[in-house]
């Protein structure tokens, strides 16, 4: 398969970025996306030119690296995947491919389709988590959880956190990944004890960084590779105003 | 508390949906009112009467309109929030993803039609009856008595471009409200993925009879003006 590349290219994150042309050929249609930009790369390095900067990891889906705005499609085409999931056969021989970074304020360019998704990471860092002594691994049956419960604090827990619904969402709104963390452990007896600062402090630090406003599009939900409901949203947003209203 | 209504995005957002919750249910009272001016012009006149310019009916509209600036300010303040968190640069290729409503990505613009139809019926109504009377007016500039409704509406419903305008505005409306009745409740967490189907099929019903009620008034008068004159 044969292939014409449309590629965000920008030096840093203070250079103006723009789009450059590339052609790829001879592709196999079972060689997977990340792949098929390895060897663009390949073949960059070896005309003497600066090789296409992009994330990834583990290529097996379960990271969350992989990023890539592909077609207008965080992830690329198909649904629960993502970038590094996705096969060259998705795409018809002869095709041209814009390849973007994410676009959100708070995800600023660092290099060509790198951005920084550290906001994630300090979201998390204002309460993503449950506060315990760490000691001997307690026994797994000492706190019974209903099943459902279970089942949905783990559903939400397949979040792999790689920005795909803020940068999905025409406000750039982050409220599909902070619900999926506040929902993941507020369904489960460890996390309910610091529900409410848990919620609160998470969503004051989203709107500190600069994210958007939900306005229930649903576009997250249908762009997220672990295909997160926004059932999640609804639930923090009542974890965040019981909270508030209970101060 | 009422720091949270103003600062954070979830409050803004309450905000939101309790002032649109509240339009919503005057809507509903609206249309339910306009009814009976299909079957009794003249029971029509008597609320029309009943909402004068006495002291609860003016408190009423004063209610009602600080929701309708309320709802209006915090979607200006919103929407400005998201449009500079999607920052400076934008995607060069988009695509509608699946199960994504239009009117739910275009909630702000048909609010502006909402709004200038809203702004062309207060001035064909509003400021011929209620404002007539606070003024200590007997008869409006169509020399109509301010409580006489129903030939307020036969009057502007006679015009065929009246009619269009109006059925424009009501379309807007249907769309707007297909998102914002299921997203009020969204909004305020009363919400799951088994209810979604239930409250965005609740939302459907209330915009279609909502759009169906207002809009055979509309087409019931001017239907009615068309016979007079073929007569």
């Amino acid at each position: 398969m044969n292939f014409t590349l449309k590629i965000w290219r920008q030096k840093d994150a203070k250079s103006k970025g723009g789009f450059e042309t590339y052609k790829v050929s001879d592709i196999s249609e079972d060689t997977s996306f990340l792949e098929m930009l390895d060897i663009l790369n390949n073949d960059l390095i070896h005309a003497g030119k600066e090789p296409v900067a992009f994330d990834h990891d583990c290529r097996e889906g379960i990271c969350g690296m992989c990023s890539l705005h592909i077609d207008g499609k965080a992830h690329g085409p198909g649904q629960g995947a993502t970038t590094c999931q996705i096969y060259m056969r998705k795409f018809k021989d002869g095709a041209t491919i814009t390849i973007e970074p994410w676009r959100s304020a708070a995800f600023p360019v660092i290099k060509d389709l790198v951005v920084n998704r550290g906001a994630y990471d300090q979201i998390l860092q204002a309460g993503g988590f449950i506060s315990v002594r760490t000691n001997s691994v307690p026994d797994a049956n000492a706190i019974p959880i209903p099943k459902a419960d279970a089942d949905e604090a783990m559903d939400a827990a397949a979040c792999i956190g790689c920005g795909a619904c803020a940068a999905t969402c025409k406000n750039g709104s982050a409220m599909l990944f902070v619900a999926a963390r506040v929902s993941s452990l507020a369904k489960l007896p460890q996390g309910r004890v610091e529900g409410a600062r848990r919620a609160k402090a998470m969503v004051a630090k989203m709107d500190e960084l600069g994210f958007g406003n939900c306005t229930n599009t649903g576009a997250c939900q249908a762009e997220c590779p672990k295909s997160i409901s926004i059932a999640h949203i609804a639930r923090l947003n009542r974890e965040f105003l019981s909270a508030k209203f209970e101060d | 508390m009422s720091c949270f209504l103003c600062n954070s995005s979830v409050g803004k957002k309450l905000v939101m949906s309790v002032s649109g919750c509240f339009l919503v249910l005057f809507i509903l009272f609206h249309m339910s009112m306009n009814l009976t001016a299909i079957i009794s012009p003249a029971g029509y006149n008597t609320i029309c009467e009943f909402l004068g310019a006495n002291w609860y009916a003016l408190a009423g509209t004063a209610v009602l309109a600080a929701g309708v600036l309320v709802h209006i300010l915090y979607a200006l303040v919103l929407t400005l929030n998201n449009y500079r968190a999607r920052g400076s640069q934008r995607y060069a290729v988009t695509v509608q993803e699946p199960g994504v409503a239009w009117s739910s990505k275009n909630m702000l613009v048909l609010g502006f039609v909402v709004l200038a139809g809203l702004a062309i019926h207060l001035i064909h109504f509003w400021s011929k009856m209620q404002l007539v009377e606070l003024l200590g007016g007997h008869v409006n500039a169509l020399g109509f008595g301010p409580a006489d409704g129903a030939a307020l509406i036969a009057h502007t419903f006679s015009k065929w471009y009246n009619v269009l305008i109006y059925l424009v505005w009501l379309a807007a409306l249907w769309f707007h409200l297909t998102h914002g009745v299921w997203s009020m409740f969204q909004t305020v967490g009363w919400a799951n993925d088994t209810w979604y189907p239930r409250l965005k099929c609740l939302a459907n019903v209330v915009a279609t009879l909502v759009f169906l009620g207002f809009a055979a008034v509309v087409v019931v008068y001017f239907a009615k003006n068309c016979c007079c004159t073929c007569c």
